[in-house]
């Protein structure tokens, strides 16, 4: 054998097990070196070097071991990795040991071995059930001072990687399958062979390393004569050579909702020393199975004692599988406790692989199977009728307290007694995996028979076969979920068989669990030692009887009031213990009592394999304008505006962008500016009908406008409010051009939609997003007539050739373009748009000829500036969803002629006239240096004790370079009415309030002179 | 994650559809006169049953079309899909037409021509 340092370690057997002797590995553990195999996970290699003590409990920080050897373990959650690929509460149990692991346990401080955290254990006061929720009823001040620290001490598992920048990446991938068989062990195999008989697509899941499942951790059965591994492993190879079935190992299925769509998390390369960059580190599945076949198995039940979450307290189960499937002795000298026959196998292979099996506790009077008498046969001790009462040692469990019970009230009846241990084997039964089954709304019926629920309703296309479906033996599990694989390959569509089940041989066993919910303990009533029933949520069995007492009956609420099955476990191994104590203090059978909701997801999984590529630039779509290159090239700064990225600003020499904003908004003004407004929304409307609609779609009349005019509208939805506005114009009989704000074009399209599919099908009205198709330059300003004449425009653009608000066809720079003299500035303006992909072109001929007449590009800041000069409302911005035409003081725009259009008869309700609403005004400072915060609350009184009577907010406010007084507006409780008032705005920390005057919306040249230059 | 049976397009993810609340609420003609609180009937009064629900649904991540749907909302089962403009006629989608509170509405008469006592609702 190949050793290299460090030493192997000295709980590793000579031989034996699934791991790769070939190839040793060493790994770090709380900065200690150590060795291991290849195929040993964290917590076997961990095992093998007689390391028990993995982690501090979430809330005592008690000292915890490894549990289980599965994704079912409570306890041994560590962090692994380093720097940016550092993850946090990854189970040992199921972490694939590579060579050069990293990992460190959780929950401890300053270390491990003594951890001062562990006070919280003599402080049990502070954490009875329900903590959090007595807590909260303190003074505030207990809180924050006292509480908090403590808590904040306690809580949380592991610590997130300190590098937010997740250095692996992610995948995403959709699957449709025909069946989806969940479990590989035996009875998933199975099912897996009949379904795949048929034909149909199979895809066969799960979470471990390799397929076999539970029966890897077997000894003592056999398949068709031969030792059950040889039958996993030509039924493996079988599937494998089967063109129609997927296989995927390391993959969790974790959530199952409506219409079998099932998520998947695989775990591609986490097992992985190094990780290909050709490889994500995990793939999220997103299945939709015409039928799902569960086959999940059954998770081991916990036996509720003092001390039972001691380091060297495991399931049974687990520790053969330790030494089957790993050659790990997880003890030396062992106490097997239970209720069933099972545990008896754990006894006898720990005798034949030379641990002394102390004794064996069986809480029933008289067990009588075939097992427990070889168990005798080989002179194992078996205290029938006795129960552990206690488990003593500090870090690791060394003394048991054993007793005689009534094993029907478990009364202890008998003088308590000593047994040394360092392992103790515990089995308190099996609990069916329904946790998917329930997730997806199945139904679940309490099997009083085997002590347990059971899938009984399914309300998913689904089957649930083998243990999960509460059938135990291997030869009944095997035949069921032969069958069960058959059903679901003819409910996707196929003609199946069920395969022929082989013949087993596995030793005759009584699994059916003794009942005693009640735990046996000679300790005064209240003084009984913390003894585990969730042991991530480090939830006693005395805090469920306290919740109890304190009134909380219904199991929904029991949980939360001790959080008992909550958090990343999900009470995988605590549920039925919890119920049965429950139902013990209620006095009624756990039927009664009820389960709670299985939620999503099963097992934790990782935010990356969530979000797989959808992170950074590809979040979210950016959409650029085909001036773009040009804005970044001239040292533009940037918003996003919905998905367009849009010019800010435009900064020269260091300029502040207060300085750049001034000098663009007061270049436009003086001479011209050049604005980028491709991303308005564009529309372009065809049919017949196309005025009849635009006559209900806004408010105003549309039918009746002349062919090359344009007209501003203001859209409201049905409830009155202002939905959008834009100008429209009539381009020919039929055809008309919407322009819409940039945020709200995808919205009004589907809204229009939505009224010509579902209200008026009749219209002849046809709609195209046309906005990607055209460049949009607004030209604006004084000069903005010279400039286009400089660039040589076909038609004449005077006023009377070219008055406002019409549009023209022309040649601009020997360009075809549109041209549509409207204005969002109040200075001359054209808006002229060219085929998309000359956008950039007709650009830069106007920058060269506007050059003389100081032409300069502005941004979206300096367009807010403008536009609020001249009293312009954004919608978005002056509306909110709350404010109607009148509010704004725009009624001129409500035709009083149209018999209906979208919001008029809302508009005619009582409510949306009333005096109080609240109204658009301008706001001017006394200080013209002031600029209110958008959002800020206007009062009549500043010096008013709280809470302040507020009149209403702003909406707009900028400083405007060009009046030299800051410009606001605002949306007040009677406003219209209120003009000349003065108003207050208080401001935060300890700044003085703003003193203003409510004004007229429009600021900058009332009367409208400048928009003929 | 519902499976959604486009008819122009066949059986989708939900994620491409938006769903467009309860179906067949008729809008009040103009011509018709009532008061606010009727008005509010179609404005803003909303079914919300438990069972079967008759509702639309848009394939706006598909062929941006409506549809009317009777779903389960206890089971989330798809009971009928039927095109915008038409009735259900499935037993149970149709009782729940039928049974409705806003059949016996101001708001739904009002949708109807003022002088004739036939005549289909116009949203439906
Ligand atoms: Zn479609």
């Amino acid at each position: 054998m190949n050793i290299k340092s460090p030493k192997q370690g000295q709980m590793r057997l000579s031989d034996g097990g699934r791991i790769n002797r070939k190839n040793p590995v060493s790994f770090r553990f709380d900065g200690k070196t150590f060795a291991g195999f290849e195929g040993d996970t964290l917590a076997s290699a961990l095992l093998a070097n007689g390391v028990h003590l993995v982690g501090r409990s979430f809330k005592y920080h008690r000292p915890r071991g490894i549990l289980t050897a599965g994704y079912d373990e409570p306890n041994a959650l560590v962090e692994i990795g380093q720097g940016n690929q550092q993850a946090p509460n990854i189970r040992a149990t199921e972490a694939m040991l590579y060579d050069g692991l990293t990992a460190k346990s959780q929950n401890r401080w300053p270390t491990l071995g003594f951890d001062i955290g562990a006070v919280n254990s003599l402080l049990g006061r502070f954490f009875p059930a329900g903590f959090y929720y007595k807590t909260f009823m303190f003074p505030a001040v207990f809180w924050k001072n006292i509480y908090e620290p403590i808590i904040r001490k306690a809580a949380g598992l592991g610590r997130a990687a300190k590098d937010h920048h997740d250095a692996d990446r992610y995948e995403k991938t959709h699957r449709h399958t025909d069946v989806l068989i969940v479990g590989g062990g035996v009875s998933g195999l199975m099912a897996a062979l009949s379904a795949a008989g048929s034909g149909a697509r199979v895809m066969l899941v799960d979470d471990a390393n390799e397929l076999g499942g539970w029966m890897l951790s077997e000894n003592n059965t056999t398949i068709d004569g031969k030792p059950a591994l040889n039958w996993i492993k030509q039924t493996v190879k079988a599937l494998e050579a089967m063109s129609n079935v997927t296989i995927l190992t390391r993959t969790q299925c974790f959530g199952y909702m409506d219409h079998n769509f099932l998520t998947l998390a695989e775990k591609v390369t986490d097992h992985l020393p190094q990780r290909p960059d050709h490889l994500p580190r995990q793939r999220m599945w997103k299945i939709r199975a015409k039928h799902v076949v569960l086959a999940q198995g059954n998770h081991e039940r916990p036996l509720i004692f003092g001390g039972n979450d001691k380091p060297g307290v495991m399931m049974a189960g687990a520790v053969r599988s330790y030494i089957n499937c790993y050659a790990v002795l997880p003890g030396r000298r062992a106490v097997i406790y239970t209720n069933n026959d099972d545990a008896y196998k754990t006894a006898l292979l720990l005798d034949d692989v030379g641990v002394k099996v102390a004794a064996i506790v069986d809480q029933r009077p008289t067990p009588s199977s075939v097992l427990v008498s070889q168990a005798m046969a080989r002179g194992m001790v078996v205290h029938t009728g006795h129960a552990v009462l206690d488990a003593n040692g500090t870090r690791h469990v060394g003394t048991l307290k054993i007793a005689a019970i009534n094993p029907k009230t478990g009364d202890v009846t008998g003088q308590p007694f000593y047994i040394d241990a360092d392992l103790v084997a515990m089995s308190g039964g099996f609990t069916p995996v329904v946790n998917l089954h329930s997730q997806a709304r199945g139904k679940i019926t309490w099997d009083d028979e085997q002590v347990c629920f059971r899938p009984s309703d399914y309300h998913e296309a689904a089957i649930c076969v083998g243990a999960c479906n509460g059938v135990f033996d291997l030869k009944g599990a095997m035949t069921d979920a032969a069958v069960g694989g058959a059903m679901a390959a003819m409910a996707a569509g196929f003609t199946a068989e069920a395969v022929m089940t082989p013949a087993v041989d596995e030793p005759s066993m009584v699994m059916r669990p003794h009942v005693l919910w009640k735990m046996p303990s000679d300790a005064v009533k209240g003084q009984e030692p913390k003894a585990f029933v969730d042991f991530q949520n480090d939830v006693t069995a005395s805090d469920i009887k306290l919740a109890v007492r304190e009134g909380y009956h219904s199991v929904e609420h029991v949980k939360r009031y001790t959080t008992n099955g909550m958090a990343t476990d999900q009470g995988k191994l605590s549920n039925i213990n919890a119920l049965g104590i429950l139902s013990d203090q209620l006095g009624k059978p756990i039927p009664e009592v009820g389960t709670t909701t299985f939620r999503y997801p099963y097992t934790p999984t990782t935010f990356g394999a969530i979000a797989g590529r959808d992170i950074k630039e590809l979040f979210d779509t950016e959409r650029l304008t085909r001036m773009d290159a040009w804005h970044r090239q001239h040292g533009a700064e940037f918003e996003h505006v919905g998905q367009w990225m849009r010019a800010w600003y435009y900064p020269i020499d260091g300029e502040t962008m207060e300085e750049a904003v001034n000098r663009e908004v007061k270049k436009t003004r003086t001479h011209a500016g050049i604005l980028d407004a491709s991303t308005l929304g564009k529309i372009d409307f065809r049919g017949k009908d196309a005025g009849e609609f635009l006559d209900r779609l806004y408010t105003n009349m549309f039918s009746t406008l002349k062919i090359g005019r344009c007209r501003y509208g203001l859209m409201l939805k049905d409830d009155g409010m202002v939905m959008d506005d834009g100008v429209t114009t009539r381009l020919g009989e039929n055809h008309y051009h919407m322009t819409t704000t940039t945020g709200g074009a995808a919205n009004v399209l589907s809204w229009m939609e939505e009224w010509l599919q579902t209200e008026w099908p009749e219209l002849d009205v046809y709609l195209t997003s046309v906005t990607e198709e055209w460049s949009v330059t607004t030209v604006s300003g004084p000069n903005a007539r010279k400039i286009l004449e400089a660039l040589g425009c076909s038609v004449s653009l005077t006023d009377d050739a070219f008055p406002f608000m019409s549009y023209q066809d022309a040649n601009l720079a020997g360009l075809p373009v549109r041209i549509f003299r409207i204005s969002f500035t109040g200075e001359l303006s054209f808006e002229i748009n060219i085929k998309a992909r000359h956008g950039l072109a007709l650009w830069q001929h106007l920058m060269k000829a506007g050059e003389p007449f100081g032409l300069t590009p502005y941004g979206t800041e300096a367009m807010h500036v403008l536009r609020a000069e001249k009293g312009f409302i954004i919608v978005g911005q002056e509306t909110d969803g709350s404010v109607n035409p009148h509010d704004l003081g725009m009624s001129w725009i409500v035709s009083k002629k149209k018999s209906d259009f979208i919001g008029k008869r809302a508009l005619e309700r009582k409510s949306m006239a009333l005096n109080n609403r609240k109204q658009l005004v301008g706001i001017k400072t006394e200080d013209p240096k002031a600029i209110i915060p958008e959002g800020a609350h206007a009062v009549l009184d500043p010096h008013q004790s709280y809470p302040m009577e507020m009149l209403g907010q702003v909406t707009s406010s900028y400083y405007s370079p060009v009046l030299g007084h800051s410009v606001a507006m605002a949306l007040l409780k009677g406003g219209h009415a209120m003009k000349g008032q003065t108003v207050w705005f208080p401001m935060i920390n300890g700044k003085k309030p703003i003193k203003a005057v409510i004004t007229d919306t429009v600021f900058y040249d009332p009367k409208g002179d400048r928009i003929n230059g | 994650m519902l499976l959604i049976d486009c008819p122009h397009c066949g059986a989708r993810d939900e994620t491409e559809f938006a769903c467009g609340g309860e179906a067949h609420i008729a809008r009040p003609l103009a011509e018709n006169t009532i008061s606010d609180a009727e008005f509010a009937e179609y404005l803003f009064w909303r079914d919300n049953p438990k069972g079967v629900f008759l509702e639309r649904w848009c394939h706006t991540a598909g062929c941006r079309r409506w549809f009317n749907a009777a779903r389960d909302t206890v089971t989330h089962e798809f009971i009928e899909i039927y095109a915008m403009g038409s009735l259900p006629k499935s037993k149970a989608a149709k009782d729940a037409y039928a049974s409705a509170w806003r059949r016996q509405t101001a708001s739904e008469k009002a949708a109807k021509p003022a002088q004739k006592t036939s005549g289909k609702g116009a949203k439906s």
